[in-house]
């Protein structure tokens, strides 16, 4: 493995030589470090979830065009330009993957977690996904549940719409918002 | 069209970067697909590159495949060239206080 040291060297090296090209202001990176550790994560997925469960007409226009229903609540951006949100039945149950690098919506999910990036889920998950699911997630799915692997690109950033739980009838948005998990809207739990 | 926040929780306790350069690295190839600088599309390629040439022996580690990615395509579409990349490393380890 390449040394640690020579790792930060390298991106100390490119940072100045950058700043110094002008090409990005000298605390531009701590501005998008910022952004993407505490405003942009799953909380904004969670968001679009809850109101695609409390408004059908919301709901459809997210299956058909998720990028563009995003954008109704604001939420949108680098990653985002192709979104396709998939919904999670008690027929069918999605679950995402990104098989050749680490395609993920980030504007709904924020950075991906390391098991998504690492190179057993991005193989199994395809291979054996009833096996990923019950032994590494413990989702355990019938065998009459069709599980359908998605597998992202830079042309399609999947994300599901779980299944909303019992129960929770009478909740509003907000409440609902707080359980939803970006576990569930990958496809590896269910809520 | 703008809802309020819900209020759950902004972190989930699981660290995303393992250590602050990976944190610069992500940053800076944002910044730079942000600015127009890089085409997002240039930089996959690479990434996708990168981690199929990985050594499989060795850890597998993201962000350094990241890094490489970017750097390579920065090199490739002209926005900085590999002397004056490894210019700026020699300077970075000759100052580390910088």
């Amino acid at each position: 493995m390449t040394d640690e040291a020579e790792l930060r060297a390298r991106v100390k090296a490119l940072e100045a030589l950058l700043v110094e090209r002008g090409l990005i202001g000298t605390d531009t990176v701590d501005r998008i470090v910022e952004v993407y550790e505490s405003e942009i994560g799953p909380l904004l997925g969670a968001r679009v979830v809850a109101h695609a469960w409390t408004n059908p007409d919301f709901k459809q226009r997210l299956l058909a065009d998720a990028t563009a229903a995003c954008w109704e609540l604001d939420i949108g951006g680098l990653q985002g330009e192709k979104l396709v949100a998939v919904e999670n039945t008690p027929e069918v149950h999605n679950v995402v993957v990104c098989t050749l690098c680490s395609c993920y919506p980030w504007p709904v999910l924020g950075i991906p977690p390391n098991w998504y990036k690492s190179p057993e889920y991005r193989a199994r998950m395809v291979a054996e996904p009833r096996v990923v699911l019950a032994e590494d997630f413990g989702v355990v799915l019938g065998e009459d549940v069709e599980i359908r692997v998605q597998d992202s690109s830079a042309e399609m950033r999947y994300f599901t719409v779980p299944q909303r739980p019992a129960g929770t009838e009478d909740w509003d948005e907000e409440r609902l918002a707080g359980i939803v998990t970006r576990e569930s809207m990958v496809g590896v739990a269910v809520l | 069209m703008k809802l309020e926040l819900p209020a759950v929780p902004r972190s989930n306790g699981e660290l995303v970067f393992q250590s602050p350069w990976e944190s610069r690295a992500f940053g800076l190839a944002v910044a730079l697909a942000e600015s127009g600088a890089l085409e997002w599309d240039d930089f996959r390629v690479q990434l996708v590159r990168a981690i199929e040439d990985r050594d499989p022996t060795q850890p597998y580690n993201y962000y350094e495949y990241w890094l490489n990615a970017l750097e390579q395509a920065l090199v490739t579409t002209g926005v900085v060239d590999t002397r004056a990349l490894l210019a700026s490393v020699k300077s970075v380890l000759d100052h580390p206080e910088h």
